[in-house]
């Protein structure tokens, strides 16, 4: 251990004592000592109900982010899928019986289906989609940003199971004029002055995208109640805000919707790169929509002590907004050179493509490892991070650093 | 009859416990790994936030100023509708601008 981390350990120890002396409630949770990371290294490691252990970013309402050693591998387990929700108090019972699917607004047959009626009135669909926050990583913007100050695991991957929301809609018959339809879910904020969590998606959006699930399976089980139970919203290629979790309600409108979390909420600006000079604020904004091309390593963890003359394997993920990953490439030269992964499976253009790579270090000392992905249309990342008020689209080769012995 | 009664009761009975099989959890309490600072107004700020959310809201954030958190405290009033008078207003703003400055 070097004489940095060791400082650090000793730091979070001490911190825990005095949370223990001071009466603190420990239950389930233990500092998050591995991670190595200024942005995650003081905040604990928490169980939530059916989650492994999670970095905790909010305890009320939850957020929960998953630690990067999940990202060694295409699907993100369940129990270490990350939370985040926007208002509280959030839904922690749900009874079958009574939840119900409601579509309605300017259509000729107002619907109101059961989980039953999901899953046998519409022909069942799969798709294997990456699921990430709109602000997964705004704790690494400089200048820095307000806003939830996530590390990078405010994204994970998993096979949804649904009923296509084209086919809602059309055993719905959505009627001439309709622009737009609005979705919200169970969850109500504790006072009527804090805007409900609505998100809205243009009808021709929906109709054109035959991705687009009312999800009630996820990695083959009933999605847990903290990523949305009994069903949500899966919107493939497109940040998590669209995502609409315990979704309830389905309105068709005639109008574009601009309530509180489509405008100002999740805005970006509105040009080619969603980015301005860092510090100033954009003239004109769209909705968020779809996601930049990004790449993880995961495994080593950035900070292990690694042999040198040994071949060692790098693992990781690569994903983008749909297009799907074509390449990923490796630096250990700060990028004068790079080399190509070995992608794994390939389980569809909206999911994670998991990659390897064999690394034999040399030089005894620090050792920096980039890595960069290029989707089927040429998109990947820059040297030099870009940058919005909102601390969203966040778009940068990645790096692990690690001590060569 | 009463053993039609009988087994109603039973498929009454089965059809209860079968929704309240559906999925039920309890939270856990705010982690104290965000307990506020000590200080004045630290209780106001307490009593007014904690409504909606818990503290790590606030001490995540970047250290600024009286007008960062002058900004944050008027947008979760006229834009989150929190129910914060003027003068409890100014007691967070010290508060946080103070204990979470830079």
């Amino acid at each position: 251990m070097s004489n940095l981390r060791r400082r650090d350990a000793i730091k979070h120890l001490v911190s825990l004592g005095t949370l223990l002396g001071g009466g603190g409630l420990l239950g389930a949770r233990t500092p998050a000592l591995a991670q190595g990371d200024p942005l995650l290294g003081a905040r604990p490691l928490v169980r939530y109900p059916e989650k492994t252990d999670l970095i905790l970013l909010t305890s009320r309402p939850p957020q929960l982010e998953t630690p990067m050693k999940y990202f060694d591998r295409a699907i993100t387990p369940n129990e270490a899928f990350f939370v985040r929700y926007h208002v509280f108090p959030i839904p922690l019972e749900v009874d079958l019986a009574t939840w119900r699917l409601r579509v309605g607004g300017r259509v000729d047959r107002p619907l109101e289906l059961s989980l039953d009626d999901l899953k046998t009135k519409f022909p069942r669909a799969t798709v294997t989609a990456v699921n990430q926050c709109s602000g997964n990583s705004r704790g690494r913007f400089a200048p820095r940003v307000l806003g939830g100050q996530w590390g990078d695991g405010a994204m994970g991957n998993a096979e949804w199971v649904g009923a296509r929301l084209k086919d809602i809609l059309t055993a719905a018959g959505v009627r001439q004029g309709a622009l737009q339809a609005t979705f919200d879910g169970l969850d109500k904020p504790a006072f009527p002055s804090v805007p409900d969590f609505v998100k809205s998606l243009d009808i021709t959006r929906i109709m054109d995208d035959p991705d687009i699930l009312v999800a009630y399976q996820m990695n083959g089980a009933p999605l847990p109640m903290l990523n949305g139970y009994p069903a949500r919203l899966i919107v493939p290629g497109w940040y998590a805000t669209y995502w609409v979790k315990h979704l309830s309600d389905i309105e068709v409108i005639d109008h574009v919707f601009e309530k509180f979390w489509m405008k100002p909420g999740y805005r970006i600006p509105a040009n080619a790169c969603g980015c301005v000079a860092p510090g100033t604020a954009p003239a004109q904004t769209v909705p968020i929509n779809r996601m930049t091309a990004r790449s993880f390593i995961a495994t080593p963890s950035s900070g292990a002590r690694v042999a040198a003359g040994r071949p060692l394997t790098l693992k990781g993920i690569a994903f983008d907004g749909g297009y799907g990953v074509r390449e990923v490439h490796l630096s250990t030269d700060d990028g004068a050179t790079w080399q190509r992964a070995t992608l794994g499976a390939d389980l569809g253009r909206y999911s994670f493509r998991e990659w390897t790579w064999t690394w034999t270090p040399r030089q005894p000392g620090a050792a920096r490892v980039m890595v960069r992905a290029f989707n089927a249309i040429g998109e990947s990342q820059g040297r030099e991070p870009l940058w919005n008020p909102a601390g969203y689209l966040r778009n940068v080769i990645e790096h692990a650093d690690f001590q060569v012995s | 009859m009463r053993r039609i009664l009988g087994r109603s009761l039973l498929v009454l009975a089965v059809a209860t416990s079968a929704a309240a099989a559906d999925k039920t959890i309890s939270m856990p309490p705010d982690d104290p790994y965000a307990a506020l600072k000590p200080g004045p107004g630290v209780e106001v700020t307490q009593r007014q936030c904690t409504p909606c959310h818990s503290t790590d809201y606030i001490v995540m954030q970047p250290a600024g100023g009286p007008k960062q958190w002058e900004g944050v405290v008027t947008k979760m009033i006229k834009v989150f509708g929190a129910p914060v008078n003027d003068e409890d207003a100014k007691v967070i703003v010290d508060y946080l601008a103070k204990h979470y400055g830079n």
